[in-house]
């Protein structure tokens, strides 16, 4: 970074929208002034988790007054599908009903109120028939939602009857809300020719007008979505605000005005998808010292009803169950099954986190076997540099920097004095434990759908200098808008505030991918770089030429332009050129380089690069009760050179409060009908600011540069931080091993709720 | 007679006629005046992206406090000040909570911040500097899923008051809000709902003959929930704050007693110094914004066997006293719960005080909350333990749950055994024995009944280790 950046790349600036934040000016899809006779909804779902619709009655509730439309799925003029990846994934259920808050009828009355009164007169008739509620039951009926799918490097059969020691185990892991602050929101307002104007808090307004496209039988051409910011996203307005967006739209088209769907946070909570609960079972071989031989884990995910993205969610489970652990002969496979449950979707790290959650669980269980530091058998099965460095999908590693990080972590967290200190103090005291751990992780960052991998970017510049600039991506808070725009201003030089970023729409830029992956600012950052530099090159051609020099004699510093001896400002050169009719609207593109994978073969490269970090966390555990707390957390995070270090701070810090959250206090309890229980805050518990770590320390690692061409050198920040939440996992483990004095097994599901915990401790 | 609602909103007088007096604030800020700053993310008080700032008068100075807006009624705002995040910039300048928020990054999705800009401009209101500790318990009601807290503790951590243009304006804001007339009995009445707030006891004993099926409001943080989560039409509502025998507090050398309304806020001064486990306990019930708005009357009234207030009362022998016009009884809150959500109250009484007697120097009282969540949490069970020694033989015995039962519960079979016993480590071991018997407490979303029976002779061993101080920590959490 330069020290004269101020504000473009590498700059610490604030958030675009700090200060809208701050003030309440900050306008999200809720907020936006309604239409005169704007209608409102509410949505009927089904009590059941399986059954079949007999009958629909909606005459008393179309009577009802302030009621101007109650429809279901027969009134749908297109596709009654939003499935992602494969069809058949219905908005409104047609004859069947598969989970408890499946949607089934759609009203809009003059009110919110009087839509949810009318709701009481609409009967249902159903026939219930048995639900697969669990994710075991599931699989043991195979019950799947799309194929397995398995990688395979070695022989991993031989590998385990070869083996010097051999365990098998099994662990089960809860799913989590995303609980964005801002639920699911869409206004649609309906416009000549039967088109469709929609702003939809989502992640992936291409999708959404896609979606919405084919559910009211029209061209994509004829469906604007429009998202300015979400309050929240975290996966959960990648796919699931289309269903909202459609039943919305489709209102809007039967009455011919402006509708708001908006779910109160209960409705939010049950009608959409979760983070994917697992199922895991694991058997490894391995040495004395506790070297893994041989692996073969199996990967179970409650996919819900339907699809949705969980293939690609499982694929990425996969592709993370070797964390930073060099597997030789492993075999790995993954089971999608189908429940009678809410269809679970994508939330920050897609399945990564629960990939890598077996592998740090198998690692943690030989060291108990071995009473062995877990961090030393953690090291000693890290990847190479040079060799041991190819993984179960076969792509070799070219750029790992975990034995840096972990040497750094050591010291500045001060970890063996401090691994010593506690087992001292757990010596010393009967009920309260502390614990401690050390867990590295590694990210690989692109959507493993290698088409997914293009942005697009739109960018006017105006006659007074001042810049316009549109990509596809959405900003949910991560800051995105703020990053790009720090990528354009450098290009440009000038200052931060030249740049503007408006709403993401499908108008300006088409065909976009969500944003997700944690793809946000290197795809989009590199499209509106890409735009970028096609206006610089017509200004220094037309600055070369007006000046008579040498086009490489131009040059952009401090919102000036100099060339030769000449200078003027950015804007005057701007001006000039528009009267000398030069083009300053430029669109950028970029697709990622290098990647592909093949699943026939689970072999190729679905990672242009990895992220990398660790994280030691310490905690404080009540044996009588099973209350914890983290009283220090020390993250050494690896961002690439970071485009914005607050902005990358504060996913960072973010990432792990959100991570710890899923392992320890957020559990969704459902009951044995299959309604979920906790569908609120008063019942499911996100962390709140006195959870955090006591002692929170949080570094980007220093003087590196990602070794691939990304923006800037930067890397990947939005999920890769969450796996951190782990290390909190695994010091409650170690809090709960001492209370067996290292010596005994620990059975602990995930989350560590203080009842899991006391369940771990009472076992031993 | 028809009054109209008066109140300030920022620093403009409102007067609200035509407005069901039921409707929440929130959605009167965003549906009837479209002004969008505060928002919904959960519509029951737990989330605090709907907090507003109530500002009225107490003592001669205008008191300020984080609500939540989202369960708050429009008919309570009468003769009060509502600020709410738009009122905070003034001449095109951020307040300095918002510059702090800004200078600390402490927004990134934004939906959450103007609620955590109310909480921390309620804060700065306090005039003081706040440790990490306190921070903590003023923000517990303000959920943040993107920052992970810390820059926000830190702009919390630098606020220095230095004034703003509401302390510019005081004696202003005071003369507005004296003009709006509180005496006397007030009556707003729309859509169906008449909202009453009487000015004294015999005035609201009248209302409670004439209504019985009328719902009396304190704070309103179950009440609200029935707009905001049901959208039920509650007919009459009765508001309890101004009438001045609900909100006494007064100590006396063996005990403190506190009228039914007055706000768990005002009470923890009190329970600070008299009960300590209490007021450590009581910090941990709701939020601020709830603590600022509930009251220990209504926690009990509403007769949860979860509510967290009544353990510890039962534990402490702590009784009410019901008032209605034929006059005033005194019950011991351990005998005032019947059954699920049901007591002794009479249809026509009122809930008027709450008396704790005042520790003796022999009783050692220790309350514990076990909950999922340390803040802001609903009990999975919680256990209040109140011991008079002889020496060291149990002289009486106060053991209390709630968690465990269809109502808050004495642990009489447990007490029973333990009275005229050694407190001793074996005597304790059976005990807890006895008390895993006592109970068949449910499974639910909070806890299965294995862990609530395990956790609650738990605790009646951690009470014994506290007593007997070989547990200097009472948990996990420490407060500096």
């Amino acid at each position: 970074m330069s020290d004269k950046e101020i504000s473009g790349v590498g700059a610490y600036v604030v958030h675009d929208s700090a200060h809208k934040h701050v003030t309440g000016e900050a306008v999200y899809t809720d907020d936006l002034p309604e239409l005169p006779n704007c209608l409102h909804t509410w949505v009927v779902t089904s009590p059941h988790a399986h059954a079949k619709i007999k009958s629909i009655n909606i005459k008393r509730a179309e009577s009802f007054e302030g009621v101007e439309a109650v429809l279901s799925a027969k009134d749908i003029l297109g596709t009654n599908d939003v499935g992602p990846i494969f069809p058949n994934e219905p908005v409104l259920a047609e004859e069947l009903v598969e989970y408890v808050g499946q949607p089934v009828v759609i009203i809009a009355a003059q009110t919110r109120e009087l839509a949810r009164e009318a709701s009481h007169l609409v009967k249902v008739e159903y026939e219930i028939l048995t639900p697969i509620l669990d994710v075991r039951e599931a699989l043991e009926k195979k019950h799947f939602v799309a194929e397995p799918h398995s990688l395979q490097i070695g022989d991993s059969k031989k590998a385990l009857a070869n083996a010097a020691n051999r365990l098998q185990g099994e662990i089960d892991l809860g799913g989590q809300d995303h609980f964005y602050l801002e639920g699911q929101i869409c206004v649609a307002h309906p416009l000549e020719d039967d088109d469709m104007k929609v702003y939809s808090s989502t992640q992936h307004p291409a999708e959404v007008q896609k979606m919405v496209a084919r559910f009211l039988n029209l061209a994509k051409h004829s469906v604007v979505v429009e998202v300015r910011r979400m309050g929240g996203g975290f996966g959960g307005k990648e796919t699931q605000p289309a269903n909202i967006a459609c039943m919305a739209a489709l209102l809007a088209n039967k009455t011919k005005k402006s509708v708001k769907l908006r779910l109160g946070r209960d409705e939010d909570m049950i009608i959409t998808g979760k983070r994917h609960d697992f199922y895991f079972t694991y058997d490894v071989g391995y040495t004395n010292e506790g070297e893994i031989t041989g692996i073969e884990l199996n990967l179970a995910s409650k996919c819900g009803h339907v699809a949705d993205l969980s293939t690609s969610i499982l694929d990425r489970a996969l592709f993370f169950s070797d964390s930073v652990y060099y597997l030789k002969d492993a075999t790995i496979n993954g089971f999608p099954c189908k429940t009678h449950t809410v269809s679970n979707t994508a939330f920050r790290g897609f399945g990564g986190p629960q990939g890598s959650f077996i592998i740090e669980e198998v690692i943690d269980v030989i060291s108990n076997k071995l009473k062995k530091n877990p961090h030393e058998v953690r090291k000693l099965n890290y990847y190479g540099t040079e060799d041991r460095n190819v993984t179960p999908y076969h792509q070799t590693i070219e750029d790992n920097i975990i034995h840096e990080i972990t040497d750094q972590l050591e010291v500045s967290s001060d970890y063996q004095k401090r691994y010593d200190e506690i087992r001292e103090y757990n010596k010393n005291n009967k009920y309260y434990k502390k614990g401690i751990s050390f867990v590295p992780t590694k990210f690989g960052v692109s959507f493993t759908t290698a088409f997914l991998n293009q942005a697009g970017a739109l960018i006017h510049i105006y006659a007074d200098g001042s810049i316009h600039l549109n990509h596809g991506g959405t900003e949910m808070g991560q800051g995105l808008f703020t990053k790009v725009a720090q990528v354009v201003a450098s290009e440009f030089q000038v200052d931060l505030s030249r740049v503007k970023i408006t709403a993401t729409t499908t108008e300006k830029v088409p065909n976009t991918s969500a944003t997700a992956a944690s793809s946000g600012s290197d795809l989009n950052g590199m499209a509106a770089q890409n735009g970028a530099q096609k206006l610089k090159r017509r200004l220094i051609k037309f600055a070369a030429e007006k000046y008579e020099v040498d086009q490489s004699s131009v040059t952009f510093k401090n919102n000036m332009v100099y060339a030769g001896d000449n200078e003027i400002s950015f804007n005057a050169l701007v001006g000039e050129a528009y009267f000398a009719r030069v083009s300053l609207s430029a669109t950028g593109f970029y697709k990622t380089p290098k990647i592909y994978y093949d699943r026939s073969t689970s072999k190729g490269r679905p990672f242009f690069y990895y992220t990398y970090g660790a994280c030691v966390a310490e905690v404080l555990l009540d044996t009588l009760t099973g209350e914890c707390k983290v009283t220090r957390a020390d993250i050494l995070h690896d961002v690439g050179a970071s485009l914005s270090p607050n902005i990358d701070m504060g996913q960072i810090e973010g990432g792990f409060v959100q991570g710890m959250g899923w392992l320890t206090n957020e559990e969704l309890k459902w009951d044995d009908k299959g309604s979920l229980r906790t569908h609120a805050p008063s019942t499911y518990k996100i962390p709140v600011s006195r959870d955090i770590p006591d002692v929170f320390n949080v570094e980007i690692l220093k003087n590196h540069k990602c070794k691939e061409e990304t923006i800037y050198s930067s890397k990947a920040v939005g999920e890769p931080p969450f796996m951190h939440g782990m290390a909190v996992w695994h010091a409650i483990k170690d809090a709960i091993k001492s209370h067996g004095n290292y010596e005994k097994e620990v059975k602990l599901n995930a989350p560590a709720t203080p009842e899991e915990i006391l369940r771990a401790l009472d076992s031993m | 007679m028809v009054d109209s609602i008066q109140f300030l909103l920022n620093q403009e007088l409102i007067s609200l006629r035509d407005i069901n007096p039921s409707m929440t604030v929130l959605q009167y800020l965003r549906e009837k005046q479209s002004i969008m700053g505060t928002k919904e993310g959960c519509a029951e008080g737990d989330c605090g992206a709907c907090s507003v700032v109530l500002v009225e008068i107490v003592n001669g100075e205008l008191s300020y406090k984080a609500i939540n807006s989202c369960i708050l009624f429009v008919g309570s705002l009468h003769g009060k000040q509502l600020i709410t995040v738009e009122g905070l910039k003034y001449q095109n300048k951020l307040h300095p909570v918002q510059q702090a928020m800004v200078d600390f990054h402490g927004s990134q999705c934004g939906f959450c911040t103007p609620g955590f800009i109310m909480a921390l401009f309620a804060m700065y209101h306090m005039q003081k500097s706040f440790t990490v500790n306190e921070i903590h318990n003023q923000l517990a009601g303000n959920l943040c899923r993107c920052t992970g807290y810390r820059p926000i503790i830190d702009a919390a951590a630098s606020i220095q008051f230095s004034g703003d243009h509401f302390e510019d304006k005081k004696e202003e804001t005071k003369t507005l809000l004296l003009s709006i007339v509180k005496g006397g009995l007030l009556t707003f009445r729309s859509e169906g709902t008449t909202f009453f707030i009487p000015d004294s006891l015999e005035s609201l004993l009248e209302l409670r003959q004439k209504y019985p099926d009328a719902r009396l409001l304190a704070g309103g943080t179950d009440l609200g929930l029935m707009i905001s989560k049901h959208f039920q039409v509650l007919s009459e509502i009765i508001l309890l704050g101004n009438v001045s025998e609900l909100k006494d507090v007064t100590e006396t050398e063996d005990q403190l007693s506190f009228g039914a309304a007055v706000s768990y806020t005002d009470l923890l001064p009190h329970f600070e110094n008299n009960f300590p486990s209490l007021y450590k306990m009581v910090l941990r019930l709701g939020s601020t914004q709830i603590r600022n708005s509930g009251s220990m009357g209504g926690n009990i009234m509403n007769a949860s066997p979860i509510g967290d207030s009544s353990p510890a009362l039962m534990a402490l022998g702590a009784s009410v006293t019901l008032a209605s016009l034929n006059g005033e009884r005194e019950v011991l809150i351990s005998d005032l719960f019947v059954d699920y959500r049901k007591t002794t109250l009479h249809e026509e009484e009122v809930l008027l005080s709450i008396k704790i007697p005042k520790l003796k120097e022999k009783q050692t009282f220790e309350v514990f909350k076990i909950s999922k969540r340390f803040d802001q949490d609903i009990s999975t069970c919680c256990g209040a333990f109140c011991v008079e020694f002889d020496d060291s033989i149990v002289k009486e015995v106060k053991i209390a749950f709630g968690g465990m039962a269809a109502t808050p519960i004495r642990a009489k079979n447990t007490e029973g055994f333990l009275t005229g016993k050694q407190w001793t480590e074996e005597t304790v071991e059976q005990a807890e024995k006895l008390l895993q018997e006592e109970f068949t407490p449910m499974s639910d979303f909070r806890g299965s009944a294995w862990y609530r029976t395990k956790v609650s002779s738990n605790l009646l061993k951690k009470f014994y280790l506290v007593s007997t101080n070989q547990l200097e920590d009472t948990g996990v959490v420490h407060y500096e």
